[in-house]
Formats: C-alpha cells, structure tokens, sequence
C-alpha cells in the first residue's frame, strides 16, 4: 500500500534532523495558524495561490527563493563548522552519511531552489513591466511553472524528515547514483525534485521568449529593449536549449534505477561518461542561466545610479549573445581529468576563455558607465560596485581553471569550491540581491531601509572573503571537496578562517532579516509615490508603485533606448491621457496549484515506489490539463471606469511627491490637479 | 582586550596570509612546492597565466574604486556627460586587449596540454617503473607488475625515475591524485587511465582520491614515497618477504567496502590481475572495446 | 514528458493580449518553441542510443533482432497518418466539420496500429529474455523508441480530446488553433521517427 515507505523512514534516532524537522513543522504550523487566526485563507487563495498576475508570481518565487535560502545556507554552515572541529582525532559532530546529504542538498537547493526561484523571480515582476506589457504571454502555465517549482522544493524539504536526502553530490555522477551504490531513497527525491522543477523552469523559459519577442511596446525594437530584457531574452533561450537535455538525463538516471537499465552502470555495457557529458551540456549553460541575469540588473542599476546612459550597450548586447552562444561548447572543462585526448582538452580550455573576452568587455562597460556619471550610493549600487571588484578574482581562478594543465591540480580541489563560490555569490546572488532591494518599491510601494541593507552587504562582502579566499588556498594545499574529516594539520586554521566567514555571511542575512522588518514598520516614511523612486530610466518606472494588476493603463510608444528618460526629456511622462480604455486581463485560476499539488503526490510516491498513488497523481494531472484545455471562461474586461478610478488615485498623488527628473522641470498643467480625481 | 580576543581569528588569518606571501612557496603548498616535473610544470603554468592575467585585472580594481570615488554625486567639480555612451576608441581597446591575452594564452594552454597529457610517457634514458593502481571502496590497490607484488595504501618508487601508472576502478568513479608530483587523473570501472609522473626529490607524499566517491572518501588516501633506488629495491625485496599471495579470493576480500586501511603488502600476484579487474566489467561486452574518449 | 506536451496545449486558453489574433499567433508560436525544447529532449536520447549502440554486453545485436519489414510497416501507418491529419486540416479550412472528424477519427486509428504494433514488438523482445534491463544497448534502445512512443500516445490523447471538442463546440477560432498545434506535433512524430527509423533499424540492420 505504501511502498517502500514504512516508519523506519523517519531518523527518530537522529537529534539534528529532528530538531530541523520540527522547526520547519513549527514554522509552517504558526504561519497556518496566524493565517487562520486572522481568516486569511481566503485572500491567500483569491490573491496569491491561484494568482495569474506575473507580478505576484515573481514575488511568490522569490519568497520561496528566500526561505530556501536559509535553508541552504543551513547547510553551509553546518559544513563549514564541520570542516572546523573534524579535525585529526576528532570527527566533528556529523556523520559522514550526514554530512555527505548537507553538501548534496546544499548544492541542489542554492542553485535550483534558491538562484532559479529568484531569478525567475525577478524577471517575472520586472520584464513585462520593462516592455510594456500588461502579463506574460501565457500567464496561467506562468503559475503552472511556478507551483512545480514550489512543489519540488517542498520535496526536498520533506526528504528531511521522510527517508534521507541524495549522497551522490549535487551533479549525481553514476555510477555512485545507481542503485548498487545507493540503495536508499536520497537520490530519488534528488531525481524527482529536479525533474518536476526542471520542467516548470522549461516552461517559464517558452513562456519568457514569447513574451519577450511578442508583447513588446510598439517602438521598442530588439536594440531599444532595456538591458536586463536583454538578459532575460539570453536566459530564455538558455533554458529552452539547456534545461530538456538535464531531463532526458535524468531520464535515463531514473530508468537505470527503477527499470533496471544500463545507461550509466559499470557493468553490462553502461557508459558513465555519457552521464557526465549529457549533465554538463546542460550543466555549463546552466551557470549562465543563473549569472546572465544578475548581469542585467547591474547594468540597469549602474545605469540608474550613474544618472547616464549604459556605455556600450551595443557591446553589452553582443557580449551577452555571445556569452550566451558560448556556453554551449564548454562543457568539457568540468571533467579535463577524465582522460580525453590532448586535442579534445585544449579546444575546450581555449573555447572557455574566450568566454573571458565578452565577460571582461561587460565589466569595463559598467565600469565606463560609471566615467563623466554623478554616482549615487545607493544600496544597490553597493551590491554592484562589490560584484565588479570581487567577480575580477573569480574570473581570474576561472581562467586558471579553465587551462587544462592547471586543472589537472585543481580539479576537484577546495580551490574549485573557492572558485565557483566567487563567480555565483557575487556574480548571481549580489545581483539578485541588488535587484531585490531596487525593484522592491515597484512590487510594494515602499522602498527597503538603507541603513540595515548597507550593513547586510559589509557582512556578506567581508564574510565572502573571509570564508573563501582560505578555500582558495587549501586549494594550493592540495585539499579536494567533500572531505568530512581530515588529519592534515596545515588545512585547519584556514578552515577554522573560513567558518568565521560564514558567521559572518550568517549575519549578513540577519541583518537583511532585519532590514525587511524595519522597511515594512516604517513603509510610510519611504512610500514610493512617484512610481520612480531612484529616477530610473526604463518603463517600470513610469507607472505606480506598487504597478496596478493590469500594469499600463496605455501601452506607451517607445522611442529611445532609455524610453523613460526621452519621455522625460520630452516632457510626455505624468501626462493624463484624455480617456481611458477596457482592458482585456487574464482570469486568475486554480489550474496551476491544483497542478502542484498533484505534482508532488506524484513525485513523492515515485520515490517511495508507491505505484497506484503515482499512476493516480499522473492521471489527475493529465485531467487537470484536459480540464483546463476545454475552459473557455479564461479572461475578463477591466471597465475604462475601474481603470481611471485606479490611476487618478495615482494623479492625486503626485503632485506632493518629489519627481525626478524631467517631470520636476515639467509644465505644472502636466500634473493632474488633485481636484480633478 | 576584548576586541582583540573576539578577532582572532581573522587576525590569526591575516598573519596566515601576510607569512604565505612573505614566504614565497609555503612549504605546506603542495601545488606551490612541487617535487617533480610535472608539478613543477603545473606551477609555472599557473604563475605565467596569473601574471598575464594581471594587464586586465589591476586596471580593473584601479577603475573599479577609481571610478565610483571620482564621479560621486557630491563632487559637482567633475564632468557630467549623462548622453556619453559611446566610444569607438574604448570599445576597441575592451575587445581587443583581453582578446589579445587570450590569444597569448590559448597558445600557452595549445602547447602546454600536449606536453601535460597525462597519457604522455616521460622522456628519460632509465627504465620507469610501472604501477598499477585500482579504486576500491575507500583505499587504493597497487600492483607493480615487473616486481609481481601488490601492495595497499602504500607505493615506493625511485626518484629520477619515471613511474607509469595505470589506473582502473573497481568502484565507482575516482580520481587518482598526488598533489606534489603533478596531474590527477579518473579512474573508472571497465576503463583504463594512465598517469606519468616523477619525482625529483626522495620524500613521503600525500596521494589521494579527489573524486567523491561515498561515505569512506575522506579517508581514501595513501603514502607515495620516493627513495633512493638501492633503498626501493630493498624495499620491494622486503614486500616480498611477507608470504600473501594476491589471488582472486584474496582480491574479493579486498573488493568489500571498508575505511582507513593500514598499509598491507603483498609478496605475490597473480598474473594480469589488473586487466581481469577490467576484463570483469567489459567481459560481457562481446563487441566494443571501451576507452576513455 | 506528457506535462510538456499538454501543458503547451494548455497556454492556448490562456493568451491574451491587444486582440484574439495576436493570441492564436502566440500560442502557434510558443508551440514552436516547445517543439524546439522537444528536439532537445530527443537529441538526448538519441546521443544516449549512439553512445551505447554496441555495448551489447553479450545480448543480441540489432542485426538479430531487428525485423526491417515489421518496422517499415510502422513507418508505413505513421507517414499515411500524417497524411489523412493532412486532410483533417483541408477540411477545417473549408469549415466541414464531419469531414475533420472523419479524418481524425483516421488518424487516430492508423496512429494507434502504430502504437499497437510497437507494443507487440517490445512485448515479444521482452518475453524471449531481451528487456532493457539485458544490454546497455537495449536500455537505449527502449528508451528512444519508448519516448517516441509515448509521444504518439500523448498525441493519440490528444486527438481524442479534439474529436470531442470538435463534435461539442464546432470549429471555433481556439478549437482550430488546437487542431493546427496538434498537427504540428503530429508532422513532428512523424519526423522524429524517420530518425528512430533510420539511426535505429536501418542502420542497426546494416551493421
């Protein structure tokens, strides 16, 4: 009836899974609670859980992005005090079976459940915006992709406390991941997490593309587009390529295990290296999935703060492509120690550096953006200007790496952990991070508190380095990954270093804990009513914050690359249109979560080999789509009345806001009257 | 006092850091300090690349506090050109100069893989020595084939001599590594990988499994000594003197899993051992002869 | 992969925008795009079957097991399936309805000799001892073959759904845009399986 599943699934016995259980069982239980208390169960579905608005998606990811975020970085901490106390006669306080979960589960959740929610995140609050469109081009599969992304983190969750988490590292290399290797339940719930979230970040990428090449303003041509629309354009195309190959992957990794096959086995005629050829196909692509974006929003923060132009956005553009392009044909330099033939290795040392060239071209294009600019520190910039300095270093171990002789000593070495850290932290994360904090007013209305953000990024940039320059050097010393225990005395100052930074890292996000509270406490102070809170330059910041569910109440022309900035320059911007039109919108609906839901069932019993809970979750998702396919009641029309009621609010507002830029200079008939709403 | 206390870790961290560059190579920087051609190669090549990397990066810091600090909004002394975006003098130089470095470097990395191909013997008027080395759950099994003994967690080779591994698994996927002597390389069921390396000076090095590989990685290591030959011929008589034969039965005892290991030696192998540690895996393949890529 | 495939289907409803056309115009569009996702799914498989297309492991090869007139009469029932939906879609665009369920309604039975006799064949492989489980050869070849078809089968679904729709709401402007992706995904089939046929049978034949 269940299975595999029996109680002895559940480490009773265990004291630190037990304890992260039953916090994580206490947080939900008092979340459920609160919203019963205050009868919010309603609003939560109507508004948020069956929300079709790209607006809410993107929060509701990035929410997700951040909750996991503590939990991955649970995990780091707990390795890094691990590899401080493991130390010659001690063996630290995890077992190694346990230790071996936290780095696999560390792994998997930061870059599919921490980095891909909130990049997806981020562009779906922002690219619709920065186009001018009302949503995405298919907002209900937008919550489909949303929900199996939330569902397969809830997966991982679950592991848990329910059986174990995968050992087999988070890439899963066969033939540790076969079922001779590791019989348990681990790399199945690793199996099924990425599958049902790979799917839905598959759709996200289908659904980008089409928004992006077909919902644009009229007037913004391909070069007119903003920056980070760009980014979102390269990723898009990123995952349509990449992300069906790590299916078909996992595919066969599934097939070997529950059908007995022979892809990846020793024996039998199984090819390991097939697995890890396919897995970095999609695998190197995937870094740039993650990175292309943070890239954009420096570009439109750097822009922004610099109250200028981007420098070369043309270079910016075609840097991007070509990184984007690139990343296709590199994927060898993840296993040079593989044995591949001499020829084989150079072509793909060399392939990979010339990813340096339109890398290094971004980086002094922000750099020049900066050049003849009036700087403004803001928070966001802080992110930036941080990213620049510390992502140089990473480049640099990069191209080390990236030369096969080098490799040969550094593969697989603590200098490697060192390295990717320094590209994904403040290459993806500061970038996600300055996104955050300079898109907030526009999904909120008010924007984060200064102070505690600035004091969050000091923590995260000195605990950056104090955890990973000692890496770097381990690396030297000649300490591979994954070690759970070791007698190498030299190694272990630097460890003890290291696990210092991550305190720090540790309180980097507190502060940002804090930051969140003190920002909604005293959101009337810094209450966004212009709409354009660091005089931006982008559509986004031509409409209110927080944007009205049906985004622009006219599509605006777009004429210039920085449409906002002409339309102030031309002195069109805060101008009341003369009548206000319906709008046709998208109906919210249930269709995505219902999907979700039936999607873990599924996921959940396959690990557990549950079949008639597995064959009845894949037939209610089968019905749910045909369900679905033949409901016609699927949009609705804003009334021009509930449109102009909406935006007068907004034209009543203005005038007691200070308004950046052209505006400020603007005739005062440009402003509506208070009186007139 | 207080102060002082709470950082002293990071303070104990900078004086880690100021003593390894003060020092040149540290002598627990194996990759810095290397003990053979190989490795001595590897750190030349790492040091020549970080130096040309170097015409890019500092005037990347330079500009990147340079920058920010020059054209800060209080300081209304400094040009404000908000349309400036465009420079076909600085976009050249962009594109051009670390394309050139890169062109530099693909030369150096073109020529220095070919030279570094672990599967290159090394160029030496005496004999080498050859060892075979199979993964197993966690240690290492070596077998030396001209001298007809095996041994466990343990190698000797003479210095100056060039020792031409052959590697296999017979596990899962691991990589064999001795960070002072250079390249590692996979070593994979049904497969066989080469390394060569040398060792100039007479030394115990650490050799190791880098490849996570299960629960028992962290102690799959083993000692790789290097020694004068009249010592190593000594040694392989005493190896000889301990009565164990290495045949099948004893090689499944082996093949169970089991964690730090202490040195074991074997007087005796069977013959071609090693290719029936591979033949296992390929034996069914009628077919097609596996190699690595 | 039957979620990729009706989920596509799925965003038809749900694209709107400044007017109707644009939408249908989207939704072809991003299904386009899914086809692309699904080359790469196939591109995949196909890479795992070349890799491991002689490792036997001492089970039989493709010359042995392989039966080129039993394969060639699947390809037979899936090219005329191609053609009698090529008719299907004739008749919608001349608005005759009972002649699109007609023609569907022949599709659906020669893509289900297909699948049948796909079946039959995996079935016999399986009972004489020559599963997937028996080479990595057979694992990839199950599985390129078993893809494809569980894509006809998603189609074969799908059809069934169309012919319903078709009978209950005519031939609305949504109902023809789904007739239009779904031949689409059906013209792809088909030439997915020119591939499976020759990478896998003529070539494994030939061998």
């Amino acid at each position: 009836m269940l299975g595999k599943l029996t109680l002895s699934a559940i480490p009773y016995d265990n004291p630190i899974i037990m304890g992260a259980v039953a916090f994580s069982l206490l947080v939900a239980f008092g979340i459920a609670g609160a919203i019963t208390y205050y009868g919010k169960w309603g609003y939560l579905w109507s508004e948020w859980l069956t929300s079709v608005d790209h607006k809410k998606i993107g929060v509701m990811y990035i929410i997700l992005a951040l909750v996991m975020l503590l939990r991955g970085f649970a995990d780091a901490i707990m390795m890094r005090a691990q590899q401080a106390f493991s130390f010659g006669a001690s063996h630290g306080y995890l077992p190694a079976e346990h230790f071996d979960q936290i780095f696999t589960a560390h792994g998997t959740i930061m870059i599919f459940f921490m980095a891909m929610p909130f990049l997806l995140g981020l562009m779906n609050v922002v690219v619709p915006l920065q186009i001018g469109a009302r949503d995405v081009a298919f907002p209900a599969l937008n919550s489909v992709s949303l929900w199996l992304t939330v569902v397969s983190a809830m997966l991982v969750m679950v592991s848990l406390g329910v059986g174990e988490f995968s050992q087999g590292g988070w890439t899963g290399y066969p033939p540790l991941t076969e079922l001779h290797f590791s019989p348990g339940s681990g790399v199945d719930y690793w199996i099924w997490a990425l599958q049902i979230s790979g799917i839905g970040t598959t759709l996200t990428g289908l659904n980008f593309l089409i928004t992006i090449l077909k919902m644009r303003a009229p007037g913004m041509t391909l070069m007119r587009m903003p920056v980070f629309t760009w980014a979102a354009l390269c990723t898009s195309i990123l995952i349509i390529m990449a992300f069906p190959a790590l299916t078909g992957t996992l595919a066969m990794l599934t097939l070997d295990r529950y059908a007995g096959m022979h892809f990846f086995t020793n024996a039998m005629g199984g090819n390991m290296m097939l697995y890890t050829n396919l897995l970095w196909v999609w695998g190197h692509p995937e870094v740039y999935i993650l990175i292309i974006p943070a890239f954009g929003v420096f570009s439109e923060v750097v822009a922004t703060f610099s109250g200028k132009r981007l420098f070369g956005y043309k270079s910016m553009v075609y840097a991007t492509m070509a990184i984007a392009f690139l990343s296709f044909t590199v994927w060898l330099h993840h296993f040079f120690t593989m044995g591949a033939g001499p020829d084989v290795n150079a072509f793909f040392g060399i392939t990979t550096m010339i990813i340096a060239v339109p890398t290094g071209v971004k980086v002094f294009n922000w750099l020049f953006t900066m050049y003849k600019g009036r700087v403004r520190f803001n928070q966001a910039m802080y992110w930036t200007i941080g990213f620049i300095v510390t992502f140089v270093i990473g480049g640099v171990s990069g191209v080390l790496l990236a030369i096969p002789g080098a490799d040969f000593v550094f593969h697989n070495s603590e200098f490697l952990i060192a390295h990717f850290h320094n590209m994904l932290i403040p290459g993806a994360l500061f970038g996600y991070f300055a996104g955050y904090t300079y898109w907030f007013p526009k999904a909120f209305g008010f924007r984060l508190n200064e102070k505690w953000g600035k004091r969050a990024f000091w923590a995260w940039l000195t605990g950056f380095y104090v955890a990973f320059m000692p890496l770097y050097v381990l690396g030297f010393m000649g300490m591979p990954r994954r070690l759970y225990h070791y007698s190498n005395p030299a190694w272990h100052p630097y460890l003890e270093v290291a696990a210092v930074g991550a305190v720090l890292v540790m309180l980097g996000i507190a502060f940002q804990v804090v930051q969140l509270i003190v920002s909604i406490k005293e959101r009337e102070q810094t209450r966004d009513l212009t709409g354009d809170p660091w005089d931006g330059r982008t559509l986004e910041w031509a409409i209110a914050s927080p944007a009205p569910f049906y985004n622009f109440a006219h599509i605006p022309q777009v004429q210039d690359l920085d449409a906002l900035t002409d339309m102030k320059e031309r002195q069109v911007i805060y101008k009341r249109p003369e009548k206000y039109e319906d709008i046709h919108m998208p109906k919210n609906t249930g269709v995505g979560f219902i999907m979700g839901v039936f999607a873990f069932l599924f996921g959940f019993a396959m690990v557990w080999h549950i079949w008639w809970l597995a064959i009845a979750g894949a037939l209610a998702i089968t019905g749910s789509i045909i369900a679905r396919a033949t409901t016609e009641d699927v949009d609705y029309y804003v009334p021009a009345a509930q449109v102009e009621r909406t935006e007068n609010e907004r034209y009543r507002q203005l005038p007691s806001a200070a308004v950046y830029g052209g505006a400020s200079e603007a005739d005062d008939d440009t402003l509506v009257p208070a009186a007139s709403a | 006092m207080i102060a002082r206390k709470y950082f002293s870790p990071v303070s104990k961290f900078i004086s880690l850091c100021a003593v390894t560059l003060l020092s040149g190579c540290h002598s627990h920087m194996a990759l810095l300090d290397p003990k053979g051609p190989i490795g001595a190669h590897e750190k030349s090549l790492i040091i020549t690349s970080f130096t040309l990397m170097m015409i890019v990066v500092i005037p990347v810091f330079f500009l990147a506090f340079y920058l920010p600090w020059k054209y800060r909004a209080s300081n209304k002394r400094a040009p404000y050109a908000p349309k400036w975006a465009h420079s076909t003098k600085i976009e050249l130089l962009i594109w051009l100069v670390p394309a050139l470095i890169i062109i530099v470097l693909s030369d150096v990395v073109w020529t220095s893989t070919h030279e570094l191909s672990p599967f290159r013997p090394l160029a030496s008027k005496k004999k080498p020595v050859n060892i075979e080395a199979v993964a197993l759950d966690w240690k290492w099994l070596f077998i030396y084939p001209d001298q007809h003994i095996a041994t466990v967690n343990h190698i000797e080779f003479p210095t100056g001599v060039p020792v031409n591994f052959r590697i296999t698994s017979d596990t899962v996927m691991t990589s064999f590594f001795i960070p002072r002597l250079g390249s590692q390389i996979y070593a994979m069921a049904g497969m066989q990988t080469e390394d060569h390396l040398l060792a100039d000076e007479p030394g115990v090095y650490t050799g190791l499994n880098s490849q996570f590989s299960g629960p028992g990685f962290s102690s799959m290591h083993f000692k790789a000594v290097a020694t004068s030959r009249e010592q190593f011929e000594r040694w392989v008589a005493r190896v000889k003197q301990t009565q164990t034969k290495l045949d099948l039965a004893a090689l499944k005892q082996l093949e169970k899993p089991s964690e730090g290991d202490s040195a074991t030696y074997y007087s005796d192998v069977v013959p071609h051992l090693f290719e029936h540690i591979i033949q296992k895996y390929m034996s069914a393949n009628v077919t097609h002869k596996k190699t690595p890529a | 992969m039957t979620t990729d495939v009706l989920d596509s289907h799925l965003a038809a409803n749900d694209s709107h925008g400044h007017d109707h056309g644009e939408a249908v115009s989207n939704t072809v569009f991003g299904f386009w795009i899914y086809i692309m996702t699904d080359c790469v799914l196939f591109a995949t498989v196909f890479v795992g079957y070349v890799v491991l297309s002689h490792n036997y492991a001492g089970g039989p090869t493709g010359k042995e097991l392989f039966d080129l007139p039993y394969a060639f009469g699947e390809t037979l029932f899936l090219l005329f399936s191609s053609v009698t939906y090529g008719f299907a879609m004739l008749a919608m665009h001349t608005n005759n309805r009972k002649q699109v369920l007609i023609w569907l309604a022949v599709t659906f039975l020669l893509g289900l000799g297909f699948i049948s006799m796909e079946l039959h064949e995996f079935a016999g492989m399986i009972t004489e001892g020559n599963g997937p489980d028996r080479s990595a050869f057979l694992s990839g070849f199950f599985t390129l073959v078993g893809t494809h078809g569980a894509h006809v089968s998603v189609g074969l679904l799908w059809m069934a759904v169309m012919m319903g729709q078709v009978m209950t709401k005519g031939l609305s402007t949504r109902v023809q845009s789904r007739l239009m992706r779904l031949s689409m995904f059906w013209h792809f089939l088909d030439v997915i399986w020119i591939g499976v046929f020759t990478v896998v049978y003529l070539m494994g034949v030939m061998a």
